[in-house]
């Protein structure tokens, strides 16, 4: 499980840098969205990965991080979903205004002669 | 007047720690206030700004006061810590008002009130909800400054951060949103490894609070240690695009400099955040006596300020638009102050502290006294047409000097004639500026530099690094003097069409009384320094930082009161 999940992470922080670096403002969007996708992932294993427990406290069982999962890292993850979101949305308008304003969809603004 | 002072005493004790959380919780309800309001009343909006930017000033000065009086606390030096949700220290979430973050807090308050005055002028017309915005900005600015947990500062880092962002593109435009697009792509590639940073802290120490940090960090196994420098590295990469240092700052020019003035007077306060959380967890997470984290990264932080200090003094000799020039002494500042803090002594960082105060200041009041003269020069626009072409003010492209301005004076015969008193406020508040900027006597500029350089001769071990600090500083306040100089003559002694600058009060007043705080800086300069070198020992010294919050006593309950012990 930990082989996958670190596959997976590495996956997407990869293909997030790529397209961050990518001229066009719709790759870059992608780009930062798969890297907030990465980072919650990343985030949510800081808990150590662990099967079938909860992070609530159950009577009559140890309180212990051996008998449930950690429940701070999904706490924080909740947490960095929201701010990722409301932020993808935010830059997405400022897409939109840049795309508007100056007829392209380079980052800079305007097209480079290569 | 004593008894004033002990009855005030008095006042305070009786409302602390709550008055930790009064920064944060008036701009937002003022935020929350203004936001059902309607556009069209901006006058009562920019009323509750004022009034809501006096009442925090008010309580970051109580709590300055609070926290260096004797009779308050425990004497000097104690410090304020407030459980916003009534949990214990290390489960909790915790405001922390020691030294540092008061004075941030208060110089906060300063420069936030002369900007919301100034944009009550013309600018909050320039779009929508400029004032929310602001307040919430201040929110954001004063809720990472005051936080002790490390996942809480990201949020308020992420609240002052999405203000900056509708600041910055206030007044649309195609400079501004080009800026604004940039600017956003990189803080939000810094975020996510701010994200990461503090993910892999709580995986290795199992703790988000600062405090609590720093002593786990001491205990770690050394096998663990190598994870946890990673971290802090990722860390810190973050908080330097935050600060501006080097090889992350390019957007930084674009963005200060298409911002609209007052905004661009709060943004001098976003980099100076930066190199505060570079402070405060360099000195919290790896304090000099840790053993084998003791300072980790010091190299780094002192070359990375160290270049970020020659590349911005490069870019004040090298640009002609006087929006970039201040632009560019944030960068200075902002390098001189990571170097600062890298060299690791407490006689260099009280000087760095007094320094900070005085440059946030002075750039605040350059940025809102370059649109005044901007405004002036160029017959009532704020952008002169020059700007959109990206050309120098006034030479052509190629470096022949436009047809309407007046190289000489042999139109008008100069004797006898009076200067008008608003060119005489812009030309001695330019003079005052480039005082300050440079670090020349006998304003405050000078104070903290030779605060810092005496700090540096006197240091036990100077290394290199601290020679090449000496000479860089010193070299970058020249060819600030320069540019300034320059920049001086060409604003205010080739005057092509000779008018007398219209100056509304509302926006004389702020830039005034920026100026008379770092002439106030100046003058009290003792109590200051005095503030500067216990804040710098109480840094060495993180223990007694991890003793106030770890040891804050949450309030009992109603419920709890008779049952549970």
């Amino acid at each position: 499980m930990e082989a996958v999940m670190a596959l997976a992470i590495g996956v997407l922080t990869g293909s997030g840098v790529y397209l961050l670096l990518r001229p066009r403002t719709f790759q870059v969007i992608m780009g930062l969205t798969l890297i907030s996708y990465a980072v919650n992932l990343f985030i949510f294993s800081m808990g150590r990965l662990k099967v079938d427990s909860e992070p609530v406290l159950v009577p009559g069982i140890a309180s212990t991080l051996a008998n449930t999962a950690d429940p701070m890292p999904q706490a924080l993850v909740l947490t960095a979903i929201v701010i990722g979101f409301a932020m993808t949305a935010l830059f997405l308008v400022v897409l939109l205004a840049s795309r508007g304003l100056s007829d392209t969809d380079h980052v800079d603004g305007e097209e480079r002669d290569e | 007047m004593n008894e004033l002072f002990a009855l005030l005493d008095r006042l305070l004790e009786f409302s602390m720690p709550h008055l930790v959380a009064v920064p944060i919780l008036v701009p937002m309800l003022t935020a929350a206030l203004m936001l059902t309001m309607g556009e069209q009343r901006r006058r009562a909006k920019s009323t509750l700004a004022v009034v809501s930017g006096l009442v925090g000033l008010i309580a970051a000065l109580a709590l300055l006061r609070w926290v260096n009086a004797p009779d308050t606390g425990d004497g000097p030096g104690s410090i304020g810590v407030y459980l916003p949700g009534n949990w214990r220290a290390p489960f909790g979430i915790v405001l922390v008002a020691d030294r540092l973050s008061t004075m941030m807090v208060a110089l906060t308050g300063v420069v936030a009130l002369a900007a919301s005055i100034y944009s009550a002028s013309r600018w909050d017309r320039a779009g929508v909800h400029f004032h929310p915005l602001l307040q919430l900005q201040l929110m954001g600015l004063n809720g990472a400054f005051l936080t002790g947990d490390l996942f809480n500062l990201f949020v308020f880092f992420e609240v002052m951060l999405a203000a900056s962002y509708g600041l910055l593109l206030h007044g649309s435009g195609r400079q501004r949103v080009s800026a604004g697009l940039h600017y956003i792509a990189i803080n939000l590639a810094a975020s996510s490894l701010f994200l990461i940073g503090a993910a892999m802290l709580y995986g290795v120490t199992g703790t988000l609070n600062m405090a609590d940090l720093g002593q786990r960090i001491a205990q770690l196994a050394p096998e663990d240690r190598g994870l946890v420098h990673a971290a802090a590295a990722i860390l810190a990469t973050a908080f330097f695009a935050k600060a501006g240092a080097w090889p992350l700052n390019f957007w930084l020019v674009p963005a200060y400099s298409a911002a609209v003035s007052p905004v661009s007077a709060v943004f001098a306060l976003l980099t100076k955040l930066g190199v505060y959380t570079v402070l405060r967890m360099w000195t919290v997470l790896f304090p000099a006596d840790t053993g084998a984290s003791a300072q980790f990264g010091q190299e780094v932080l002192i070359g990375l300020g160290l270049v970020t200090l020659f590349a911005g003094a490069l870019g004040v000799l090298g640009t002609q638009r006087l929006a970039n020039l201040a632009s560019y002494t944030v960068l200075v500042s902002a390098g001189t102050l990571l170097t600062a803090v890298g060299i690791g002594q407490p006689a260099v960082w009280a000087g760095a502290l007094y320094y900070l105060l005085s440059s946030t200041l002075a750039v605040a009041a350059f940025f809102l006294l370059i649109d005044m003269i901007e405004r002036w020069r160029n017959a009532g626009m704020s952008i002169a047409p020059h700007e959109f072409s990206g050309n120098a003010p006034f030479l052509t492209e190629d470096l022949t000097p436009l047809h309407d301005m007046n190289l000489d004076d042999d139109a008008q015969a100069l004797y006898g004639r009076a200067i008008p008193a608003g060119v005489a406020f812009l030309g001695l508040s330019f003079v005052g500026c480039a005082l300050l900027l440079a670090g020349l006597p006998p304003l405050s500029g000078f104070v903290g530099k030779f605060a810092m350089l005496s700090g540096l001769l006197g240091a036990p071990d100077t290394g290199n690094a601290a020679w090449a600090f000496l000479a860089l500083l010193l070299l970058s306040g020249f060819l600030t003097l320069i540019a300034l100089c320059r920049a001086g003559i060409r604003h205010f002694w080739t005057q092509p069409h000779a008018a007398i600058p219209a100056l509304p009060a509302i926006e004389v007043l702020p830039v005034a009384t920026l100026l008379a705080a770092c002439l106030a800086l100046t003058l009290a300069a003792e109590p200051v320094m005095q503030h500067a070198s216990a804040t710098a020992e109480a840094l060495l010294r993180p223990q007694a930082y991890h003793d106030a919050v770890l040891g804050a006593r949450q309030i009992p309950g109603p419920t709890q009161r008779e049952g549970t012990p």
